[in-house]
């Protein structure tokens, strides 16, 4: 029977997926075909979504971007069997060159299985990772991740299997408090960085990925419980994953004693409540422990002194995801892509003003020009990229000339930026680079957790220092103002936010400062 | 809303915070409940809250007024963001939110006066490669042009006797 794949996520639906999956099965009901729709993850390719895939027993071929009202004209010409004969037509789905150049490990199942469907994640080489780790002590399992060279992907890149190691070693008695000898596993899938959305995607596309990874991190450290703490902003993301889980327990991949083995592990989500500065893992771990969400003083480090006062792992979701693959295929085979301490792939996002925005898969080392160029397709507005922010709200702005340095946690550092969690935010020449500037203080201002003096005021005395030089009210001294704001938040904040709302700053200082010398504002940019 | 007695209210309250207390952390999920069930956290759940889980109301009050999500006073029927960052001003997004703000008449943390929409921003939701993004509820839409942005609208205030799919035609 023709299978027909319409996806489920978050872009794929906010363009209309689930009218046109809809539409397809009431095309199908009035020509009498007898369909199978499939609602799959995304395969990460946004710009062609909705993405509708057919198969009729010769391969899966894909039809994008399709909006809902097509629908009747694309079966017209012949989608109910996989024909080619409409401009929407565009092949075998892994032959387009966006994704067949990719190098896919931790999205090799993304858009190709239904999400929730154990059989099919099974199917497609899932719990081989689980398998081996069952099988394996917790010190080979950590062994095995420091071969990796796998680094943590929130941002921070710290050696993941170090990490391990300390929580593996880390004695858990702690007398008088009710969690003495417990580990914990938390991930965190607090992803606000703006021009990111691979966490989404890995857990509305493939959810018992991140659910594997977190209990082999479990068999790993001796943690019997884990929590999934999910920003409120990812409805979706939430309802797939407790309908994972629930299955998950359900066939014994969770609970006292999964899949046979006498090794117990428990998950659970925990919702955020809108708070970027939660994405932090000390302000997380307090927010999971039902607090406000501030940034706790290092040490003692949550690998000791966690959640609950215990000794936890706190790894981002895109961490977590890399583990079964490094277990099934072991971890040289992840450290063999890669370059220099960067080892395994990052999952680039290609967002903002870009024509082909998405998910890009590749080994560390690629340039932003070619994930610009090659797969992103210059800007969506058809005008000339000036600026890039590299690594979320808290990266620097790079120019034109910034864009051949490989895309390596060292290379970004040693120019002063960040590849963080792998966003890049692509915009074209109308940008004012001073309100960019302006922005990134103000998102500081209203999202500190306010611990911290420079952080908590810095910000918004920085916001008006960028004010009066847009208003050319005593220009230079309220420049070098903004310069000297910018050295106590970086030497003075407790944590990343304010620590590196000067990156974003002082890039637009230094690459564009003509945008700080106009005396009228941009007529491009409304005062906000 | 409609809002039930205030005895109804600190019942439901009470009701969640037996059904809850007992979580590691919870708090959080407390309060989620409360304003999922309630529309808000009204000021009357404090003190129960705080006695159910044996902590004072200045702790339960704090990590209500820290965290975005926990509006304290009723909103409007309609939840509807605007995100702001940086993906999505790429896009446009600051014309949406001039656009939003004139539609409506109302700036961010305002309810229109017909009690339909409360206007807020958001900080990404995490749909960065087709912005502008808005959310309604718990609906997230993908390159929102003023269009597309008055159909939400439209549509959000409307009962239609034959739903139509929205269509994407001002991208």
């Amino acid at each position: 029977m023709t299978r027909i794949y319409v996806p489920r996520d978050t872009t794929a639906v906010s363009l209309g997926a689930d009218e046109v999956a809809r539409a397809l099965s009431h095309a199908a009901d009035v020509q009498g075909v007898d369909i199978t729709l499939v609602r799959n993850g995304s395969r990460g390719l946004f710009w062609l979504e909705p993405l509708i895939e057919v198969d009729t027993g010769a391969g899966r071929v894909a039809y994008g971007p399709v909006m809902p009202e097509e629908v009747p004209a694309l079966v017209e010409a012949g989608l109910l069997e996989g024909g080619a004969g409409h401009a929407l037509y565009l092949g075998p789905t892994e032959d387009i060159p966006y994704l067949k150049s990719q190098q896919r490990l931790t999205f090799a199942r993304a858009g190709i299985t239904d999400p929730v469907s154990l059989d099919e994640y099974r199917a497609h080489g899932g719990f081989e990772g689980l398998a081996v780790a069952l099988a394996q002590t917790p010190q080979q399992i950590v062994d095995e991740v420091k071969t990796s060279g796998l680094r943590g992907r929130g941002g921070a890149a710290f050696p993941a299997g170090i990490k391990w190691q300390t929580v593996l070693d880390a004695d858990s008695l702690t007398p008088n408090s009710r969690y003495s000898g417990q580990k914990f596993i938390v991930c965190n899938a607090d992803e606000g960085d703006s021009g990111t959305f691979a966490d989404r995607l890995v857990m509305e596309a493939d959810p018992y990925l991140l659910i594997e990874g977190m209990t082999i991190a479990g068999l790993a450290v001796g943690a019997e419980t884990g929590y999934i703490y999910l920003r409120s902003e990812y409805p979706l993301a939430h309802g797939v994953l407790n309908d994972a889980i629930a299955r998950a327990k359900a066939e014994g991949y969770l609970g006292d004693n999964i899949l046979k083995s006498g090794k117990a592990f428990h998950l659970e989500v925990r919702l955020g409540a809108g708070a970027y500065i939660c994405g932090e893992e000390t302000s997380l771990l307090d927010s999971l422990e039902g607090k406000r969400g501030q940034v706790r003083v290092k040490p003692p480090l949550p690998a000791l002194k966690g959640a609950f006062g215990q000794p936890t792992v706190v790894n981002n979701v895109l961490t977590l995801a890399a583990v079964p693959f490094i277990l099934a295929e072991g971890g040289s085979a992840y450290a063999d892509y890669g370059m220099g301490r960067s080892r395994g792939t990052l999952p680039f996002q290609l967002a903002g003003n870009i024509e082909r925005g998405g998910v890009v898969e590749l080994a560390f080392g690629i340039t932003l020009r070619e994930l610009m160029q090659d797969y992103g397709g210059g800007t969506a507005s058809g005008r000339p990229i000036r600026a890039v922010q590299v690594g979320g709200p808290l990266g620097a702005y790079l120019p034109e000339s910034q864009w051949d340095t490989p895309l390596d946690y060292e290379a970004y550092a040693d120019m002063g930026a960040v590849v963080g969690h792998g966003g890049i935010v692509v915009f074209d020449d109308t940008v004012d680079m001073l309100e960019q500037a302006r922005f990134a203080m103000e998102f500081c201002a209203i999202e500190s957790c306010g611990k911290c003096t420079p952080c908590r005021i810095g910000s918004t005395r920085g916001v008006e220092v960028i004010d009066r030089i847009r208003d050319n009210q005593d220009r230079d001294a309220n420049l070098i103002l903004l310069h000297d704001l910018c050295d106590t938040l970086e030497d003075g904040s407790l944590c990343a936010m304010g620590g590196m709302t000067p990156n974003p700053v002082r890039s637009a200082l230094q690459y564009f400062p003509d945008d700080f010398a106009r005396t009228t504002p941009s007529p491009m940019m409304e005062k906000s | 809303m409609p809002q039930a007695p205030p005895n109804v209210i600190l019942a439901r309250v009470q009701v969640i915070v037996a059904d809850l207390k007992h979580m590691p952390g919870a708090l959080l999920p407390i309060l989620h409940r409360v304003r999922d069930t309630l529309g808000h956290i009204p000021a009357d759940a404090v003190p129960v809250i705080a006695e159910g889980l044996q902590i004072t109301r200045a702790e339960v009050h704090g990590v209500i007024s820290f965290y975005h999500d926990f509006n304290t006073h009723p909103i409007g029927n309609h939840r509807l963001q605007i995100c702001r960052a940086e993906a999505c001003q790429a896009r446009g997004s600051r014309a949406l939110e001039e656009h939003a703000r004139a539609r409506l008449g109302i700036d961010y943390h305002q309810t229109t006066p017909d009690g339909e929409f409360t206007l807020e921003p958001v900080y990404c939701l995490g749909n960065c490669a087709t912005g502008p993004s808005v959310r309604i509820g718990n609906h997230i839409h993908g390159r929102v042009g003023t269009e597309r942005f008055d159909t939400i609208i439209d549509r959000a205030i409307t009962v239609p006797l034959n739903p139509e799919p929205l269509t994407e035609g001002d991208a």
